[in-house]
């Protein structure tokens, strides 16, 4: 009942949330000199920073196939590092999207989910968008993509669930109390390092410790991000079991948090 | 009168918020679903109510005003009639499709063009692209943005922004209207010509809720004024019946503050007549005293004491003189002086020519009365004196007493000047109202 009452709501308004998404696409760059490339360039120049970090000063060793130069482990990186931009960034912008819009919540009749959801929806597309500079990457460093690349598409859907669960968590904890937008921003620096964007799953220090490869696993996003690198990097086939399960908790966090937005969402306009 | 008729219909609305919006709020909240309807009861000073239990019917194609006070809870009403706000208790059945002129442009994006906003702000307001592809020129020629409808909004003036919203909100094609308060930002120009499209949907047979301090339009466009204070209707019906009492209560609150005032204006004065060295500093009041100005009363054409009058009022002021010794010498002077401290009228008996023979000693009533109060709205001082010919002051009240001048009229100047205008033939105005 409660989901498709909202699958009407939101499909009414699909005309809206892709309006609400191109124009968000297109303010973000607007302006600047360089405009939509920088939809390219952020990603790229956040992975030389981590390459030149991780992979050339620090060096550790993976004990991994194709990641023991730099130009290996950059793939590696650039493998999980968009789908990794694309969940923090929608989080983080879900927890001050309902403040920043504060006047649709607050002055026009105004379906309020459209807000995360487009939020979620435009990284999703900027995500989309670093697509081709990565598969260019693999081009140019003579890695070869196998067929396996095409599962990307059910992993897709995984996070998008995942994300937009988590974001209606963030939006509507955000407008109650103010601190957990500072607390999300340093949350997910440490969701960062405790997701192996920056390292391979397959490390000695984490097979090692018990406690931390449990926390790990109980990671939805090591698992989405792991399957990315099965996509791109490892070229084979993904931990599909691990996914199934992931898909199954993704579902209920998505569930949850859209049912969570909706039972509080009345008190939005006097709070934002 | 069926149900098809009422465009909205409000049936025992509440709206409740709470007075303190703390960190907690969200768990005392948690509490209120606990403790279910009870929370209310036990708590009330922590809830304030904006709308109190208001019922309130709409015919189809009738244009309401709602006027009160701040803070009565007129826009929350409105809003909840926009489906912005939902009631604590109580339904509201809305038959048609609503738009309401509550923020003017919400949604529109600095960093995009005019031109994308309307589509967005647009869809927004829930028409689909081919309706807005349909009126685009429209709203741009009404907005007058012809020239910047490509540039970032905000390149744009609050004029212009106003504008391009306005017009987009009216380009809805709502059958219902809700219009608060947002045309006090307009320019000079812009108003009329909003004003020209809430007659034009009159025309249309669409209805229209109409949220306004400008009591004037309250009376010359709806069909019916609904006025509400602390968030209860006062009362409804026929506009120019309800602004009248709403100016008369007002009024009235008004006149209780006046009173107060006044009280501790006595209060000085009479510190004052106890030691009349004192006041030199102060320049109130001055005078030998030989002759005392006890009390000033100003009061209507009943006689009733009275601080607001209104142009058409006849105006007394009431002096109540003591005089401690006989005088041959002697005149009253009063003057009116407004609020910028410029003299509007001053005369005396001196002046008027009449020649004084005795004051005896005792206490004493002299009246001025002013068949009407011909003066533009403001506040007024009333100078009131005794004075020997030379003008040397028996006792000389300096701005101590004042009254409010209440004028639905909107001329400007110092006062108001009997006038009545005439055309040549051929020369025409639209019919008021």
């Amino acid at each position: 009942m409660f989901l498709k009452e909202k699958i009407d709501t939101v499909y009414r308004s699909r005309l809206l949330i892709s309006n609400l998404v191109s124009r968000d696409l297109k303010a973000r760059y607007r302006g600047s000199t360089l405009g939509f490339l920088w939809s390219f360039l952020n990603p790229l120049l956040l992975m030389l920073v981590y390459t030149l970090a991780f992979g050339v000063i620090l060096k550790p060793r993976f004990p991994i196939p194709h990641m023991e130069t730099a130009s290996g482990y950059s793939l590696f990186l650039f493998s999980g590092l968009l789908s990794w931009i694309w969940f923090s960034t929608s989080i983080l912008e879900c927890s001050s999207v309902l403040s920043t819009q504060g006047s649709l919540i607050k002055k026009v009749f105004f379906p309020v989910e459209i807000l995360p959801i487009t939020t979620v929806t435009t990284n999703f597309i900027n995500f989309l968008l670093g697509l081709p500079i990565l598969i260019l990457f693999f081009l140019i460093l003579g890695q070869p993509l196998t067929p396996f690349v095409l599962l990307i598409f059910p992993v897709m859907i995984v996070q998008f669930l995942f994300t937009l669960g988590l974001g209606f968590f963030a939006a509507a904890l955000t407008v109650h109390f103010k601190d957990i937008g500072n607390i999300i921003a340093n949350l997910m620096t440490l969701w960062f390092f405790a997701t192996p964007v920056i390292y391979p799953f397959e490390f000695g220090p984490i097979l090692s410790t018990p406690w931390i490869r449990t926390l790990l696993l109980l990671n939805p996003m090591t698992h989405i991000i792991e399957a990315y690198q099965f996509c791109f990097f490892f070229g084979s086939l993904l931990h599909y079991k691990k996914l199934l399960v992931t898909l199954v908790v993704s579902l209920l966090v998505f569930l949850g948090g859209y049912y969570f937005f909706d039972r509080v969402k009345d008190t939005f306009p006097e709070q934002v | 009168m069926t149900r098809e008729e009422k465009a909205l219909s409000l049936s025992h609305v509440v709206k409740a918020y709470r007075k303190y919006a703390n960190q907690h709020r969200f768990l005392t909240l948690k509490s209120a679903f606990l403790n279910g309807a009870l929370f209310r009861e036990f708590q009330p000073e922590e809830v304030y109510l904006a709308v109190d239990d208001v019922s309130l019917e709409v015919e189809k194609g009738k244009t309401i005003g709602i006027i009160g006070e701040n803070g009565s809870g007129k826009s929350t009403l409105m809003k909840m009639m926009a489906g912005i706000a939902r009631p604590n208790r109580g339904t509201i059945d809305v038959n048609g499709r609503v738009s309401a002129l509550i923020e003017l442009g919400a949604g529109f994006h600095p960093e995009i063009s005019g031109r994308e906003n309307v589509y967005i702000n647009g869809i927004i307001l829930g028409l689909t692209k081919k309706e807005i592809s349909a009126r685009f020129d429209e709203i741009v020629r009404f907005a007058e943005l012809e020239d910047f409808i490509d540039q970032p909004v905000k390149t744009y003036s609050s004029g212009m922004f106003m504008r391009l919203g306005f017009s987009v909100a009216i380009n809805v094609n709502p059958d219902i209207l809700l219009v608060d308060e947002v045309l006090s930002v307009g320019d000079a120009s812009f108003v009329p010509k909003c004003l020209d499209k809430i007659n034009e949907f009159k025309r249309l047979g669409k209805t229209i809720v109409f949220v306004s301090h400008d009591l004037e339009t309250v009376t010359r466009i709806c069909d019916e004024a609904v006025w509400m204070r602390k968030g209860h209707i006062v009362m409804k019906g026929y506009p120019k019946q309800i602004v009248d009492a709403y100016l008369q209560d007002v009024s009235e609150r008004e006149e209780k503050k006046q009173r107060l005032r006044r009280q501790e204006i006595e209060e000085k004065i009479e510190e004052k007549a106890s030691s009349p060295e004192q006041e030199e500093g102060e320049r109130h009041r001055w005078g030998d005293m030989s002759v005392e100005i006890l009390r000033v009363t100003l009061r209507d054409g009943k006689g009733n004491e009275k601080f607001i009058f209104h142009p058409e009022d006849s105006l007394t002021v009431e002096m109540e003189i003591l005089a401690r010794e006989e005088k041959e010498d002697f005149g009253f002077g009063i003057a009116v002086i407004n609020g910028a401290g410029v003299t509007t009228y001053g005369t005396n008996t001196f002046l008027e020519e009449m020649k004084p023979l005795l004051l005896p000693a005792g206490n004493h009533k002299v009246s001025l009365t002013l068949p009407s109060v011909p003066l533009i709205n403001g506040f007024y001082f009333i100078d009131a004196a005794v004075h020997s010919r030379d003008g040397a002051p028996y006792d000389y009240h300096h701005l101590l007493h004042q009254f409010r001048v209440d004028s639905l009229h909107k001329d400007v100047g110092h006062v108001r000047l009997d006038h009545s205008w005439s055309f040549g033939d051929g020369l025409r105005f639209k019919p008021q109202g």
